[in-house]
């Protein structure tokens, strides 16, 4: 039996997860959600990052960014090392993308402010 | 001059929430916030899990912030950015405040106040860290601004005392833009944080969390170049011989936050000492009539979905006040409560659905939450857990409880389980 931690929503339920592959039962979960993230945590770790890409504004040197879903958990390092090498050099919404299918995982970095608007 | 019938202080999460509001509610309202952008906080907290309660979403603090802008802006409610309140006073009519900013000073007249002025964080002073004084002691907001707002890392190898959510929060961030963060140091025998925070920003990256473990000391001349951890006994009182060295190059502080209500106290609101905030009735009206107090002024929220609930009911209120009488009764807190908010009830109002936080004063397992009136059980709920770090929220009818000012009403946790 392995214990893992919901990390879906602030509830945090801690659960009991026994069983593998197919065959995984959750206990201690309070919805759905926290079976989906034990059976996940099991198989395939997905995480999502936040974090800031550099501008060409000096007003506002960074502009938050997110991951547009969730990424493999053992990828993170590497999606950030392709996020700290990006420079925004125009005003974006927040929604755009940044990056495009970051790594081919078939996820986007988007912006996360209309921050460069404001200035 | 400026007249207006409600003006808000603080354009944070909060105070958007109340100025909108109020606004809704036919009220002509002026904010004012300090800094040169709307948002408060929520700027710099680019991590994500905001507003799942309200908009079922996992965003991150600037997109839950730039929704309640993006409306608040489209309403054209008048907002006076990069200006300060100096003093605020009562008036025959209302409130004066006397503001400054770049054209000057001015002077602004409502009817009613509200205050969102927010919370700021405990610094080393306030904990009594010993040692030099060098520079690389950060709070872990300062460490979430440079590194989030100004694109500066404050550091390569850092210490973090505290388990406060933005201290997680920062150890995370500061690992994924290439710091190294030696250990999470508590003094405490439980993590103040979110369970999910100890999970998603420590053990994921492999940071230890140490109980009951302090800084004791720092060192260094002109940038810190170390600090030394020591265990605590059950009293929180570092053990002799349990001290060590670690040498770094920051030490971040998570070690609480405190509502910031010095305009209140000026204007003579009753402060809480339990939650450092105004003692409010349910409309979130302090114990000045026409001054109302919301979010993390209020008390400090756990999850920014309560913070603009609460911006909300101030700023209805706000905008319905005319000065009618109340009799407040107060809402007593028991032993096993942190606090709970509202701390008082109006016999006169309507109190047929009453949002009720609070927060249990230690970990415990099952047990039993309920509010009694002169004895007899008004509102009953069961807890699997309850941990002062969650905040929880109920909604309470009193409507049938004959109360009147000499009721006596009182929550407590009766702890069911071993």
């Amino acid at each position: 039996m392995r214990e893992i931690v919901c990390i879906t929503c602030p509830r945090g339920c801690t659960m009991q997860v026994t069983g593998s592959d197919n065959d995984i039962k959750v206990t201690g979960n309070f919805c759905k959600r926290g079976e989906d993230f034990a059976k996940a945590e099991l198989i395939n770790p997905m995480r999502t990052i936040c974090s800031t890409v550099r501008t060409t504004y000096s007003d506002a040197p960074v502009l938050p960014c997110r991951v547009s879903a969730d990424i493999p958990k053992d990828r993170i390092f590497d999606v950030m090392r392709e996020i700290n090498k990006a420079v925004v050099d125009k005003p974006l919404n927040r929604g755009d993308v940044i990056i495009s299918n970051v790594l081919g995982l078939g996820v986007d970095v988007i912006s996360t402010s209309d921050l460069l608007l404001e200035i | 001059m400026i007249r207006t019938d409600v003006l808000v202080i603080g354009g944070g999460p909060a105070g958007l929430a109340a100025a909108i509001s109020a606004h809704k509610n036919g009220a002509n309202v002026v904010l004012i916030e300090r800094e040169a952008r709307l948002g408060g906080i929520l700027k710099q907290c680019i991590h994500d899990g905001f507003g799942l309660v309200r908009f079922k979403e996992k965003l991150s603090g600037p997109e839950y912030a730039e929704r309640f802008i993006d409306e608040f802006k489209a309403l054209g409610i008048k907002t006076l950015l990069l200006t300060f309140v100096t003093s605020v006073e009562e008036t025959d009519n209302g409130f004066k405040a006397m503001v400054v900013n770049r054209d000057g000073v001015e002077e602004i007249e409502s009817k009613s106040l509200i205050l969102a002025t927010g919370c700021r964080e405990r610094t080393s002073k306030q904990v009594f860290i010993h040692g030099t004084r060098p520079s690389g002691v950060f709070t872990a907001g300062t460490a979430q601004h440079f590194t989030n707002l100004l694109g500066q890392l404050p550091t390569k190898k850092c210490v973090i005392l505290g388990s406060g959510d933005i201290g997680l929060i920062m150890a995370r961030r500061l690992t994924l833009e290439g710091a190294e963060v030696l250990g999470v140091y508590e003094v405490k025998p439980t993590p103040s944080g979110l369970t999910r925070n100890i999970h998603q920003c420590l053990n994921d990256f492999g940071i230890p969390l140490h109980l009951s473990h302090t800084v004791t000391r720092v060192f260094g001349e002109d940038r810190l170049t170390a600090v030394e951890v020591a265990k605590v006994d059950d009293k929180m009182q570092p053990i002799p011989g349990t001290e060590h060295m670690i040498e770094c190059d920051a030490l971040i502080l998570s070690v609480g936050l405190i509502p910031e209500n010095e305009l209140a106290e000026s204007l003579g609101v009753e402060i809480d000492p339990k939650t450092k905030g105004p003692r409010c009735d349910a409309s979130l009206m302090t114990s000045v009539p026409g001054i109302f107090s919301c979010g993390n002024a209020l008390h400090v929220n756990d999850l920014v979905d309560y913070v603009s609930e609460s911006g909300e009911t101030a700023g209805k209120f706000a905008a319905q006040f005319v000065g009618t009488d109340r009799e407040t009764v107060s809402l007593d807190a028991g032993e096993k409560l942190l606090y709970i908010v509202p701390q008082t009830l109006d016999t006169l109002a309507d109190n047929s659905e009453i949002v009720v936080y609070f927060r249990s004063k230690d970990v415990y397992d099952d047990s039993v939450f309920r509010i009694t009136v002169d004895g007899k059980t008004v509102f009953e709920k069961k807890y699997a857990f309850l941990r002062p770090p969650e905040m929880e929220k109920i909604t309470v009818d009193f409507s049938n409880c004959g109360l009147s000012k000499s009721s006596k009403i009182k929550a407590e946790i009766e702890v069911t389980g071993k």
